[in-house]
């Protein structure tokens, strides 16, 4: 489903030249559970990125459903971003005065859905991700972990073919982000295609494939035992 | 999106910030409504000139001594030499013209007024039975001037409604005696209320026969003739009647000028819409200097609103849909302080109208229409350059900033 050739991403800061994604390679499957680690500094954040459409490569062939999405305009991408792609981020990135149920609907908003069938989709979100109860609560009102599952539930909501986590137990204490692992896992387990930051090895180590980058490269690619959840 | 969700997005942006949005409604209101009570100032000015006129009478020629050197001056511009005076022969010689209905020659002063021990500095009009039509004036009690020789000097006058009431408190004023400088009058008519008529409060004039103004003030000179013409129409042929005759009288020479009510109405009403457009475009001013407020405020914004505006095109909004959401709460801002202004604006003239009950405050409707236009147009303009940026923002550097 995702297949990256041959991907660099060279940032400039002034004279100097920072090598952040070195000539990847990469093979996503549909319904895969990735966990991506490594180093601060490794290109992690910046590979996501680049799978997000946030961001272009300096060189490479990035295909996301057999289509080669490089060359795509800005408002194509954006379309693509739109109805393929859910971001999940380190600090959950609500919009402050909208509520839990709001924030949720944004995506559907942006992307025009019916209003009837937002309330549809809204609703059934709001039951699968226990957020009934939150639904008119503003990000302030939200404990972290609930925040996090408001942002799950708003980046599932365009039903993406793959999920992309930045380090979304980050911002969180170890009890709370375990409850948004298992989020995440359940995603997974009903079929979403999840790719995962993490520093955490424990947290890691509970995806299917773990991919460790160093200085911009991939340096392993493990497969975990197949119906194992359990790391090294 | 669907414009309703862009406007309900914008909508919440704007309730969320709720002092920036006082502060832009604060600026806007006022540059709106200073445009509508400004100009409303000017237009209720303009109104007021022409309704003083307008109830000079219907048909009105004016003639002064003295002649003006540009047609359509106003008068007291008047060549060196000192002009010849208009004397009762000249006004009566003016009935021989076809185009003219009637005439009253008008002197004007000041008198000291005195009845039994009280006294009062009013304005003292000498003039003829006429003046009573050609002003379109009405009696509250007894008769105006009598009809006679304009030449005799009868010792009887008309005051005004409130001089009456001063001079004669209680009791009736027909009848009674009262002075002017040296010589006694007799009251033999009470002015209805008029209000203010060309510079005089009628309601405290006396007026006495022409002759008897002559004698009191020691001058022959006329102060004016108004002229009535026949009818709208023949209001040019009497001007030409009327320097014809006075020129013939006058030994060949244009010494005099004479006005019309058309040309002196159509100077005053251009002069005054004149400056009600500049003062209103003044006023104006201040609605860019709010655009450039909303620019300001909105830049701001955008550096604020880094994280949502990544946030944004994470979720796939495009970089027109990020700029219309930032227009449309521009917009929205504009429209309320279009709002507030338009209100603030018409309780302004309100108030004006209760200070001023006698002038006609109303705001001309280019105004009412041109303030809240600007308002929006100015913060459309100004808040494209805040729109692009937001657009432009990169959205990895935008989300990674918390
Ligand atoms: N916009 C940028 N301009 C310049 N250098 C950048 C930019 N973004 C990332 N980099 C550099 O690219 C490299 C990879 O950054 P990236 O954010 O992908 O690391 P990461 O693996 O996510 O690290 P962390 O675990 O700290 O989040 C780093 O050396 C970083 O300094
Ligand atoms: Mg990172």
């Amino acid at each position: 489903m995702i297949r990256l050739r041959g991907i660099e991403r060279i940032f400039r800061v002034g004279e100097e030249e920072v090598h952040a994604l070195r000539s990847v390679d990469l093979d996503i499957t549909a319904g895969e559970y990735l966990s991506i680690m490594g180093p601060s500094g490794s290109g992690k954040s910046t590979l996501l990125n680049l799978i997000g459409l946030l961001d272009r490569p300096n060189a490479g062939r990035y295909e996301l459903d057999e289509r080669d999405v490089t060359g795509l305009t800005d408002d194509e991408q954006a379309r693509v971003r739109r109805e393929k792609i859910g971001f999940v981020f380190q600090f959950f990135h609500l919009v402050p005065r909208l509520t839990a149920a709001q924030n949720i609907e944004l995506p559907m908003v942006l992307a025009g859905v019916d209003p009837a069938e937002r309330r549809e989709r809204l609703r059934k979100l709001l039951a699968e991700y226990a957020l009934e109860a939150r639904a008119r609560h503003r990000p302030d009102q939200l404990s972290g972990g609930q925040c996090q599952r408001v942002a799950i539930a708003r980046a599932m909501s365009m039903r993406p073919a793959v999920i992309l986590a930045d380090e979304p137990t980050g911002n969180l204490d170890r009890h709370t982000g375990q409850e948004v692992m298992a989020v995440l896992e359940r995603v997974h387990h009903d079929g979403g295609t999840v790719l995962l930051v993490t520093h955490d090895p424990e947290i890691g180590g509970r995806a299917q494939r773990t991919l460790r980058m160093i200085d911009g490269a991939i340096v392993s690619d493990q497969k975990a035992d197949a119906g194992g959840n359990g790391g090294t | 999106m669907r414009f309703a969700d862009v406007l309900d997005f914008a909508w919440r942006v704007v309730r969320g910030y709720r002092s920036r949005t006082l502060l832009i409604l604060l600026a806007m209101g006022i540059g709106v409504a200073a445009v509508v009570a400004v100009s409303s100032l000017g237009e209720g000015a303009r109104l007021y000139v022409v309704n003083q006129f307008g109830s000079l009478g219907t048909h009105l020629v004016i003639v002064l001594p003295g002649r003006s050197e540009t047609a359509g001056a106003m008068p007291g511009v008047l060549i060196g030499r000192t002009p010849r005076d208009l004397s009762i022969d000249d006004a009566l010689a003016l009935k021989r013209s076809a185009a003219v209905r009637r005439l009253a020659p008008l002197i004007v002063g000041a008198g000291d007024v005195r009845a039994g021990s009280r006294s009062r500095e009013t304005p003292v009009l000498g003039s003829t039975h006429e003046l009573m039509d050609i002003r379109s004036m009405e009696m509250a009690q007894g008769q105006f001037l009598p009809v006679m020789d304009p030449r005799d000097s009868l010792p009887v006058c008309v005051i005004g409604t409130k001089l009456a009431v001063e001079l004669f408190p209680g009791r009736s004023p027909l009848g009674q005696w009262l002075r002017v400088g040296d010589r006694r009058f007799r009251v033999v008519g009470v002015l209805a209320s008029q209000g203010e008529s060309l510079g005089f409060n009628t309601d405290e004039i006396v007026i006495v026969p022409v002759a008897a103004a002559q004698a009191l003030f020691n001058t022959e000179a006329l102060f004016r003739i108004l002229v009535e013409a026949k009818s709208r129409e023949s209001i040019g042929p009497a001007k030409a009647d009327i320097e014809e005759i006075l020129r013939l009288r006058h030994e060949g020479k244009r010494d005099v000028t004479v006005i019309t009510q058309d040309a002196v109405l159509a100077t005053f009403d251009r002069i005054l819409k004149a400056l009600t457009l500049a003062v209103g475009g003044l006023a104006a001013i201040s609605l860019a200097v709010a655009g450039i407020l909303i620019m300001n405020v909105m830049l701001i914004s955008v550096t604020q609103r880094r994280g949502e505006i990544g946030l944004l095109k994470a979720l796939g909004a495009t970089a027109a849909q990020i700029r219309l959401t930032f227009v449309t709460e521009a917009v929205l801002l504009a429209l309320g302080g279009a709002a507030v202004g338009l209100a603030a604006g018409k309780l302004g003239q309100l108030l004006l109208g209760q200070i001023y009950p006698n002038i006609p405050f109303t705001s001309p409707w280019w105004a009412v229409i041109a303030a809240p236009l600007t308002a929006i147009v100015t913060s459309i303009l100004f808040s494209v350059a805040p729109a692009r940026r937001a657009a432009k923002l990169d959205a990895v550097q935008a989300l990674s900033k918390r």
